[in-house]
């Protein structure tokens, strides 16, 4: 571990802000808010760290469990209340797990996921033929030189509720006359989930590869289905050379609103989930809801804990693929539907992949179906538009 | 040590004592005055010593030029007047103090000298500060604030090592001779106080309205008028450079603002009243702010806009309240640039 | 004895997932933030019910296991590290807010709940209900800072410590009996302690060893829709007790606290008088903030103290409830520790326990921050003496715990009593208590706790 790192390890009180959003009404650390034990909070994660520096721990199985339960959400980033270590504690635990990975002290789950991406090329195993299955009949044209690049990424390609997001993405555009492309079955992992879990080195070999790809076909735009994808892309691969203009959908499509797509009325009552890459890791809060604002009779009401204090639905940091916080009743994304069904709201909107499927399990789980629904906000947009 | 151009005998003939015969804290009628004004000047005890409320406003009123404010501030420190309380003011002179950090950087023009403010550096942004480097902190700033504390001492030992920082970490290497002062109290502390101290001032201070009005020029055709009524808040720092007040008036045609009328404005211009409250004269400080907030109500105000921070800082709230929005100026002019 | 069969039998009582003595927790759970000896509990479980405590209870009890119950585990003098090992009793999970009751003033809530998330609660469902809030961060729980004797930013002005405020208590025996306490026992209300005999006593102050609390009343007070703080600024060491005196005495503050620290450079040597001011109208905020100042104006004319101007980058860190900077204190020698003593003492004693500090802190080679809260109408101050440390520095620990032991029995000596002490000053306050009193505490324990289990090492003489 860099010695910045360790340097700043013991300089944790373990005084627990980074536990709460600024309002303190529940706890908004997925792996504390599961586990409830001290040690799985960001403070207990940063003395069992320096604890297993010091040789006083182990990196046994409960060690893994506790530094992979971390969702890197950056709740702790936000609230922790010592001003020269708050920036870095995701940075820590992340640092923590490549030395894991360098020691095979990891749990099977991640093994698993590594040895996925690393032979598929995607975390689920499934053939590359199949990463465009998404598009099949919407007659979207592979990249050759168009304005933007539409990089749909892991979830969007084989998850089926990704599937459909990207579907309906895909559609606005095009109704709008964007001109995109998309690379169909040359696609790979955008990387940012296998950083954050620790494998650098796979990390930087999907960077470089993306970034050779992107490079050889000229490619200066790129338009992200995922949060994830949008922040790897913007903040990392720029470190490996690669320097494209990057945004996440949603911005492309607020642009649209009101001048391409001219939304319909639509009466209903919308709550917006802000992913974490999207609004604490690139500051990105304002964008998505002003596409919501702009429909006609759409009502936005807004989490007791939305923006910066935002709940994570859990999926960040690999965990979407490695499920190490399981389940339960206090799972992030159960208690987010709880939240959302709080708030009087009839749609739950996300503008993530990981999020839709994540609060999409969850309001099954919790049996909210009959008055909840979570749909994607381009699938909203799409909605308005017909309405 | 730096001596005061100052004198006495120009002071000892006026008969007019328009500094204190238009002060709008101290009540004298004229002979009252003139004998209170010339123990002051003689240096005697004089009850203008505790009445002052340090608002630099005579300096302004003096038709000679003749820094009776400065004199005031040279006395009380001499006779041991202390305006605000004496932990309040050691404990300001510390954190004022040069840290002695600052390091040599490359600027480039503008240079805009936010003094200590770092925390208004938000405000320097979009087509009017395209390219503009900041430098701002301890080690730079004016000190002229201890006027108010009676202090001529602290300013006179910090200015010139202040000015020397500047030069040599900033303005030499760049080859730049220019430095925009964000607050019109470096401005005044580079165009007044230091000439009346005698301490050489090597650069070219550039008032921020000033550079505010041209910069507006360089991107007419880009201003879509506010077509709104704002008042303006005069800070007492603006006394020291009476000749930049017309850009007030200058700016507001180019953005299209509107400004009404109000009473406390121009030389009639009101302390916010954040001094005086340092000073413990709360009552006045109160009524004070409330004059300002109910002229500027009265004048049909929708803005309030604001060139001092520490003036911001002590009406913000109460504009506010009273249903108007405070503003700094350089905001404004980017709300008029649509930024 | 602790054996693996005290663990299945445990995980057959609370969900296994919620029962770990896998290394890695327990220590974290060994130790707390001060500078106390680390002790390894055998287990940590989290209850979620009561009934899930009783059995825990029993189990323990017939099993002579050590039970060492945890809120927020801030307490920072080791008060919920186990010194026996035996189970700690980590109560987060049992944190739901039970009942509030507008009319009368009171929440009954788990003995798990945070302060954080009552005030969260009251904030969006009872606006104009408020509790008082400690200094401590917001996973602090109410039933922890009451059982401590905790204070916060409503002990001046609503008239004394947080177990003052106390209008009930559910609590689970160490035989695992659940007992009742105050109105609560009686009807199905949880007004009042009176007009029963007083019972709840029994479990404030004792550091857990006579009881498990489950359930809490706590007094509600109106939340003025205004919030202001005047700060006074005075050298003289010797003038806080009269500033402090005539604003007591006006009684129009909410909190008044007050605070000297070499840190930042600039308020060295300041002290400095902080106080809150709540409202509920504009007009009432100006009467009260007059009347604060008229009683010191004689004062502050001399100039030679006064009222600091506050700019709103600082009023906010001063309005701020729980104050995010007190956590920053830890980072003071860029080691991530405080520890201090909280000695409670005459409001007289302020300038001789300042003088004291910096004593004991110049003969030691550390750095401190001192302090007061107001408790009551002037009846008494919580006296903070503060001392940061560098994790890292072994050296400087040492110093610290020394220092600590210094200033509690410097505090005896003034008078004061340290508050929530650790063991040694446990031990400190024992030697100079009546022996009757002690002969009591004693007795009762014995009935409390025959097998002795409840945070066994605590108010023990060693």
């Amino acid at each position: 571990m860099e010695r910045d790192y360790i340097d700043i390890l013991h300089r944790c009180f373990r005084c627990g802000w980074c536990k709460f959003p600024s309002n303190y009404q529940d706890f908004n650390c997925p792996a504390y808010l599961k586990y409830r034990f001290e040690s799985f909070s960001s403070g207990g994660r940063m003395w069992l760290i320096r604890a297993w520096i010091n040789g006083d721990v182990e990196a046994g199985h409960r060690f893994s469990q506790i530094l992979y339960s971390c969702v890197t959400c950056k709740n702790c980033v936000e609230a922790c209340a010592l001003p020269y270590i708050k920036d870095k504690l995701v940075d820590v635990f992340i640092a923590a797990r490549k030395d894991m990975v360098e020691q095979g002290t990891i749990p099977p789950q991640v093994r698993d996921y590594f040895k996925a991406i690393s032979t598929s090329g995607n975390p689920y195993r499934l053939p590359a033929e199949q990463r465009a299955a998404w598009a099949e009949g919407l007659d979207i044209e592979p990249y050759t030189d168009q304005r933007y690049l539409l990089y749909i990424g892991d979830v969007g390609s084989y998850d089926d509720l990704g599937k459909a997001m990207a579907r309906s993405v895909a559609m606005l555009f095009k109704k709008a006359h964007i001109s995109f492309g998309i690379l169909g079955n040359e696609e790979i992992s955008d990387g940012n989930d296998v950083a954050a879990a620790g494998e650098e080195g796979l990390a930087t070999h999907l960077a470089e590869q993306n970034i050779k790809v992107f490079s050889d076909k000229g490619i200066r735009r790129i338009i992200t289905l995922s949060p994830h994808s949008f922040h790897v892309m913007k903040t990392v691969y720029p470190l490996h050379g690669g320097r494209f203009q990057v945004y996440h959908y949603t911005k492309i499509l607020r642009d649209l609103m009101g001048k391409d797509l001219a939304p319909g009325q639509l009466d209903t009552t919308v709550t917006y989930h802000d992913p974490c890459y999207l609004g604490r890791w690139n500051g990105e809060y304002y964008t998505p809801r002003a596409i919501l604002n702009a429909i006609p009779g759409l009502r936005l009401v807004e989490f007791d804990r939305n923006m910066q204090n935002s709940l994570c639905c859990g999926g960040g940091g690999s965990n979407f693929f490695t499920d190490i916080l399981g389940t339960g009743h206090d799972l992030a994304s159960r208690v987010r539907i709880r939240d959302a069904a709080s708030t009087g709201a009839q749609i739950v909107a996300v503008s993530c992949p990981q999020c839709y499927r994540m609060l999409d399990d969850a309001l099954k789980a919790e049996g909210l179906e009959e008055v909840l629904q979570v749909r994607e906000i381009s699938e909203i947009v799409a909605d308005s538009l017909t309405a | 040590m730096y001596e005061l151009v100052f004198d006495p005998e120009l002071c000892l003939r006026c008969t007019s004592v328009d500094c204190i015969m238009r002060c709008q804290y101290i009540s004298m009628d004229l002979d009252e005055a003139k004998r209170e004004h010339d123990a002051l000047v003689r240096g005697e005890k004089s009850s203008i010593l505790s009445q002052c409320v340090t608002c630099y406003a005579c300096e302004e009123y003096c038709p000679y030029r003749n820094h009776p404010f400065y004199h005031i501030v040279e006395q009380q420190e001499k006779l041991g007047v202390h305006p605000i309380p004496i932990p309040i003011e050691k404990s300001q002179v510390v954190m004022m103090g040069p840290r002695g950090k600052i390091q040599p950087k490359e600027v480039r023009r503008p240079v805009i000298d936010m003094c200590f403010f770092s925390i208004m550096k938000g405000g320097i942004r979009g087509k009017l500060f395209e390219g503009a480097t900041t430098i701002e902190g301890s080690d730079i700033f004016c000190n002229l604030m201890f006027l108010h504390f009676a202090r001529n001492s602290t300013i006179k030992e910090r200015l010139p090592r202040m000015i020397e920082n500047i030069m040599t970490n900033y303005l030499t290497p760049s080859g730049i001779r220019e430095l925009i002062c964000y607050h019109d109290e470096c401005y005044g502390t580079y165009t007044s106080w230091a000439p009346a101290f005698g301490i050489e001032v090597p650069f070219t201070p550039v008032h921020l309205f000033d550079y505010l009005y041209h910069a507006l020029l360089e991107v007419k055709t880009d201003i879509k008028p506010l077509n709104v009524k704002v008042a303006y808040q005069r800070p007492c720092s603006n006394r020291l450079c009476p000749e930049t007040d017309h850009f007030v008036d200058d700016i507001f045609e180019l953005i299209g603002a509107q400004r009404p009328r109000r009473t406390y404005e121009y030389s009639n211009a009101l302390c916010c009243g954040g001094v005086p409250e340092a000073a413990q004269r709360f009552e006045l400080s109160e009524e004070l702010q409330r004059k300002n907030v109910e002229d500027m109500k009265a004048s049909g105000a929708q803005f309030s806009v604001f060139n001092c921070p520490f003036c911001f800082w002590t009406l913000a709230g109460p504009v506010a309240k009273a249903g108007m929005i405070p503003v700094m100026m350089s905001d404004l002019c980017l709300m008029a640039l649509g930024q | 004895m602790f054996t693996n069969e005290t663990l299945s039998r445990i995980r057959e009582i609370v969900s296994s997932e919620y029962v770990t003595n896998e290394p890695e927790d327990l220590y974290i759970y060994s130790r707390d933030q001060g500078v106390q000896d680390p002790h390894m509990p055998d287990c940590v479980v989290m209850p979620s019910s009561t009934e899930e405590v009783q059995e825990i209870l029993r189990l323990a009890s017939r099993e002579q296991i050590p039970v060492v119950p945890m809120g927020g585990g801030l307490v920072l003098s080791g008060l919920s590290v186990p010194l026996k090992g035996g189970i700690v009793l980590d109560m987060k999970r049992m944190n739901r807010i039970l009942e509030i009751n507008e009319k009368s003033h009171y929440a009954v809530v788990e003995g798990g709940t945070s302060q954080g998330m009552l005030d969260a609660y009251l904030k969006k469902n009872f606006p104009h209900l408020k509790h008082s809030l400690p200094d401590a961060p917001p996973a602090a729980t109410i039933a922890g800072n009451i059982a401590i004797h905790g204070s916060g930013h409503l002990s001046q002005s609503q008239g004394g410590f947080h177990s003052e405020m106390v209008t009930g208590l559910e609590v689970v025996l160490s035989n695992g009996d659940v007992v009742k306490l105050g109105s609560c026992s009686t009807v199905p209300y949880w007004f009042s302690r009176a007009p029963l005999p007083d019972l709840v006593g029994l479990f404030l102050g004792w550091n857990g060893t006579t009881g498990v609390i489950t359930k809490v009343g706590i007094k509600l007070y109106p939340r003025p829709k205004l919030h202001d703080v005047l700060v006074y600024m005075t050298e003289d060491i010797d003038l806080a007790p009269e500033v402090l005196t005539r604003v007591i005495n006006t009684e129009t503050a909410e909190d008044i606290n007050y605070a000297l620290s070499p840190k930042p450079d600039y308020l060295n040597g300041f002290q400095m008088m902080v106080i809150n001011i709540t409202a509920n109208s504009e007009d009432e905020m100006a009467l009260k903030k007059k009347i604060i100042r008229d009683v010191l104006k004689d004062l502050y004319e001399t100039k030679e103290s006064g009222f600091m101007p506050v700019p709103p980058n600082m009023k906010t860190g001063f309005l701020e409830a729980p104050q995010k900077a007190l956590s920053k204190f830890a980072d003071v020698r860029r080691g991530g520790g405080f520890e201090y003593v909280g000695a409670i003492m005459p409001i007289e004693r302020i300038p001789d326990a300042c003088r004291a500090g910096m004593e004991i802190t110049a003969r030691h080679g550390i750095t401190y921050s001192l302090g007061a809260r107001i408790i009551g109408k002037g009846h008494c101050a919580m006296f903070f003496f503060a001392y940061p440390f560098n994790r890292v520095d072994a050296d400087e620990v040492e110093k610290v715990k020394m220092a600590l032991e210094d200033t509690n029995e410097a505090s005896l000596r003034l008078g004061g009593i340290p508050w929530k002490a650790e063991v040694q000053g446990q031990q400190l306050i024992l030697k100079q208590m009546d022996p009757g009193t002690y002969s009591l505490m004693k007795r009762i324990r014995e009935v409390l706790d025959p097998a002795g289990i409840m945070n066994p090492g605590n108010w023990e003489v060693s």
